[in-house]
């Protein structure tokens, strides 16, 4: 999938995922894709919440060797 | 249905509190959710400008916070206000009361407020207390 900016977020805990997020999300304009790679377990129901709460669209999560990525567009 | 307002009143001036605290507020805030946050007692000092986040430990679990290098309190507090647009009142009487003058705050931290006041934000929102 292409995206419009990247987010390694792998090694941070929560908050930390979801407030690096809205930051890169308020630097990006509406339609664009923000790409979220994390290793917190807690990240899929954290983006999910994050998605329903802010009406960003949540694209696909998908998770591989502990890694979770996640394509948010941005509203 | 989730809330959409929140006031977070933190006493406490030990780090676990002030943690969680600044955890909730901040991601409460960056999720759309209108967030007041009313500092008071203990915690006001810690907001003075140039104050460490260097809070006291209620348990082992404080201590862990600082080995493992989660975000200090202070950070998540300053995000909550700049990238979700939380609103930072300190207590009045504390201030009076602690001898802090308003200019000598951090610069995230809003007007004094009183509980009148607070009170007023709060009828319709949530009141988390730390």
């Amino acid at each position: 999938m292409n995206f419009d900016k990247d987010l390694d977020a792998r090694g941070l805990n929560c908050p930390l995922p979801i407030l690096r997020a809205k930051k890169a999300l308020t630097e990006m304009q509406s339609g664009q894709v923000l790409r979220i790679v994390s290793t917190d377990v807690g990240s899929v129901k954290d983006f999910q919440a994050f998605c329903k709460q802010t009406g960003n669209e949540l694209l696909s999560q998908a998770e591989a060797s502990n890694e979770y990525t996640f394509f948010l567009k941005r509203k | 249905m989730a809330a959409r307002k929140i006031c977070v009143v933190v006493v406490s001036g030990t780090r676990e509190r002030l943690q969680m605290a600044a955890m909730a507020a901040s991601v409460a805030a960056v999720s759309g959710i209108e967030v007041t946050i009313f500092l008071s007692m203990n915690a006001v000092p810690h907001f003075v400008k140039g104050a460490t986040a260097d809070a006291p430990s209620e348990g082992a679990f404080g201590d862990l916070l600082v080995k493992k290098k989660a975000p200090d309190f202070k950070t998540l507090f300053r995000q909550a206000v700049e990238l979700g647009g939380a609103k930072i009142l300190p207590c009045s009487m504390a201030l009076d009361i602690a001898g802090i003058e308003t200019d000598t705050l951090e610069p995230f931290v809003g007007e004094p407020t009183g509980l009148t006041a607070f009170l007023n934000a709060a009828a319709d929102a949530q009141v988390w207390t730390f």
